[in-house]
């Protein structure tokens, strides 16, 4: 039984969340990582592009909700989502047309592309927090719970119990759906195949009469997508703040440099990574433990690694690590 | 500025500078004026430390704010006198963890040089350092327990050396010199990219590690009443010494005010020398064999490695630096202010607006650092009422008490990162080489 007891609670506390996470970081690294294949350089307007998507999708589920429209039992702002992405996607493709092109033109050194793209992060970072505010804010709706901690108590007559929240499902769901829809349009499209080709080799690419301004367009369109997608799941999960979204981008950067910058696969693998080690290093311990030991064992103190005050630093400790000793990180990336 | 040729432009933009300072003197306040001159000196010194990465060298450096609070740390450390209880409760306790940590880390490095690669290194490094991490932290916690227990409302930390606080300075400067080899040896020597993700992960731990470590530099609750440095005196003071007062009195100003300004001229007297100082090495640096060596690797790293230049051991030296300079800027201003609040610490104010002084400026020219530090500071200072006017005049025809009218009211805070984007990307795009460009 305390076996059972130990499973459930760590499930509960530390699988379940770290999955979800994981998705989330997943799809914020593979927009990264998108970026950087195609366009060469680390995007920082990243948390911020999700900021904004992820914005535009609550104002558009206040809407919504307003007029009486709902999705039943799912959150209503999977209704609003594809206004978001339609939005964010608009404002990725005005900033390349007014940032990014001349850069390209004049073939500006990445860090010039780097430096960009910290001055859009502002704009964008004033943008949101112009028309939404700097306050946390909350839109999600609908059922609250796949299965609540109370039923799976008397349905299992377990001690622990083990609560499913919906926005978790919906994201490990959606992004399993995102995941293999963006897989199949990069190995299965003509497109897709083109957009490999430019990452691989840029002059090969265009010799071969891929035309890399439409390459570029379309990165930034199912950059838009998925940084959107990634932004509202983060904000149905956990809250929605425009500073958090600020503070994303240390671990979206570290889960994509640890799968290695450039390689999708790499992206999802490292989100993972950073996501489990960062919720299993900061997890308090003393319960599972407790039901694993024997009493006379038992922990005195929370046995928690590190306090969550510090998440950050796990994956800037993990990032230290892929540098020193894997720069190309795990999955064999593009950047040195 | 050399020799025979005079640079009429570049002495009417500073001119121009110091007369926007003595226009808020005159129509403003002496006080605000003179706060607005300190800060531009503490902001002009940033500057030329990340001219001295970026400039010099092409090293981006999205950290500014985390060297910039070690420097604050660094005047906690040196000037406040040591909490004697807190010392007895566990002081030596948190010393010895932390002791025992690096030993462990140098100890894990070197078996990772002398064992040769395979199974068993990584068996024996794993336990070294799992082992390390549980025997480290039964060390620390009851000593931080202990020392944070002492009095918490008053100190609750371990208190400082007691040492004169101009020592913070340079102090700062070893802290910010030391976090910069540890960032410049995992990141430098790879991409570009990699050294701005590394600098903006640790600029947000630093920061992380003041808020939560109360034991060293007491974390949110701050720490309040630093010392001042030898010549400068307290106001308090000065509105008691009948001297003081009777010289107030023949220049017919009003006690309280000229303490303050008094007070703030001698601040800057010492910023200046610091500067002066800096701004002089700097020059003598950057016209030297080493300066010109430095600027043909970031001109063309591919060939200055060809004529045998190690470009990553080069662009670590620059980068210490640079980083020490920003660090001891750090202390000057946690000084100037006389307290330090960790929480006050944000990227924008921090890093960024450091960044846009140094390209609007000039990057790759002190002088163009020296002048972005002042009036990026001085717009910086005086645009936040412009904004609020500005709002206030867009939203003067709606009704009052209208949600979009207060929404709008109230957002005109955030027009500064706006602004701040906006001048940053019309800067590099359009004036890359900035005010004062490299010669």
């Amino acid at each position: 039984m305390d076996f059972l007891n130990a499973i459930v609670a760590l499930s509960n506390f530390v699988l379940i969340p770290a999955v979800a996470y994981g998705s989330q970081l997943a799809l914020g690294a593979l927009g990264v990582t998108l970026i950087y294949g195609i366009l060469r350089f680390s995007n920082f307007a990243h948390g911020d592009t999700m900021a904004f998507g992820a914005m535009v999708t609550i104002l558009f589920t206040w809407w919504f909700q307003s007029m009486g429209l709902h999705l039943g039992p799912l959150p209503t702002a999977l209704l609003a989502l594809p206004f978001g992405i339609l939005a964010t996607a608009a404002m990725m493709l005005a900033t390349d047309r007014v940032v990014y092109r001349f850069y390209r033109r004049v073939k500006a050194k990445p860090i010039v592309f780097v430096m960009a793209s910290i001055g859009v992060m502002f704009i964008m970072n004033g943008v949101v927090r112009f028309i939404i505010g700097p306050e946390e804010q909350s839109f999600a709706d609908g059922e609250r719970f796949i299965i609540s901690a109370r039923d799976f108590r008397d349905w299992s007559g377990l001690d622990e119990g083990l609560a499913f929240r919906t926005s978790q499902g919906i994201t490990i769901v959606t992004a399993v759906i995102v995941v293999a829809a963006l897989f199949w349009f990069l190995n299965n499209t003509r497109t897709g195949k083109s957009m490999r080709a430019f990452s691989d080799n840029e002059d090969l690419a265009l010799l071969s009469g891929i035309n890399p301004e439409r390459v570029v367009m379309i990165t930034w369109l199912i950059v838009a997508a998925l940084a959107t997608i990634a932004g509202v799941l983060y904000g149905l999960d956990k809250s929605f703040k425009p500073f958090t979204y600020f503070q994303l981008l240390l671990p979206i950067f570290a889960s994509a440099i640890v799968g290695g910058l450039g390689n999708p696969l790499g992206a999802i693998a490292g989100g993972f990574v950073i996501a489990f080690s960062e919720v299993t290093v900061t997890y308090a311990w003393k319960k599972v433990l407790g039901y694993l030991m024997p009493e006379s064992l038992e922990p005195s103190g929370l046995v928690q690694l590190v306090s969550t005050d510090y998440k950050f630093a796990v994956s800037f400790a993990i990032l230290v690590v892929v540098l020193l000793f894997k720069p190309t990180g795990l999955f064999k990336g593009k950047a040195v | 500025m050399s020799g025979v040729k005079i640079n009429w432009k570049n002495i009417g933009l500073f001119a121009i500078v110091g007369l926007l300072i003595l226009w808020t003197g005159m129509f403003q306040s002496w006080n605000v004026a003179l706060a607005i001159l300190n800060m531009g000196l503490i902001s002009a010194i940033m500057a030329l430390g990340v001219n001295m990465q970026w400039g010099y060298a092409g090293l981006f450096n999205v950290g500014v704010m985390g060297f910039v609070a070690l420097g604050g740390l660094a005047v906690v450390i040196t000037s406040e006198a040591p909490v004697a209880e807190a010392w007895s409760a566990g002081g030596l306790r948190v010393i010895l963890g932390l002791v025992f940590a690096a030993a462990v880390l140098i100890g894990a490095v070197f078996t990772y040089r002398r064992m040769r690669p395979g199974r068993s290194r990584a068996l024996t490094l794993t336990a070294m350092l799992v082992v390390g991490f549980f025997v480290y932290r039964w060390i620390f916690d009851a000593g931080v327990d202990a020392v944070e227990a002492v009095n918490p409302a008053a100190t609750g930390f371990l208190g400082g050396m007691g040492l004169p606080v101009i020592l913070a300075w340079p102090v700062g400067g070893l802290l910010a010199a030391g976090a910069a080899w540890a960032i410049g040896k995992t990141a430098l020597g790879l991409r570009s990219d990699y050294l701005a993700i590394a600098t903006l992960g640790i600029s947000e731990i630093v920061i992380a590690v003041l808020k939560n470590e109360d034991w060293l530099a007491r974390g949110v609750k701050n720490v309040n009443g630093l010392d001042r440095p030898w010549p400068v005196p307290y106001e308090v003071d000065l509105q008691q010494s009948a001297g003081f007062l009777s010289w107030a009195q023949s220049w017919g100003m009003d006690p309280v005010t000229a303490s303050a300004i008094l007070v703030k001229l001698i601040y800057a007297g010492l910023f200046i020398i610091v500067l002066a100082i800096l701004m002089w090495m700097s020059q003598t640096a950057l016209k030297s064999p080493w300066g010109r060596m430095m600027r043909a690797i970031r001109d063309n790293e591919t060939a200055a490695e060809a004529m045998g230049k190690d470009v990553t051991r080069r662009h670590l030296q620059v980068f210490i630096l640079g980083s020490a300079v920003v660090g001891m800027a750090g202390a000057m201003m946690t000084t100037l202010d006389g307290l330090l609040t960790p929480s006050s610490y944000q990227p924008l104010r921090y890093t960024f607006l450091i960044w846009v002084m140094v390209i609007v400026g000039g990057s790759g020219n002190n002088w163009g650092s020296i002048l972005g530090g002042f009036l990026i500071w001085f717009l910086w200072v005086q645009v936040e009422p412009l904004g609020h006017g500005l709002m206030q005049l867009i939203t003067a025809g709606m009704a009052d008490g209208s949600a979009l009218k207060a929404h709008l009211l109230a957002s005109a805070a955030h027009m500064r990162l706006l602004t701040m984007g906006v001048v940053l990307l019309l800067v590099l795009r359009f004036s890359p080489r900035g005010l004062i460009p490299e010669k």
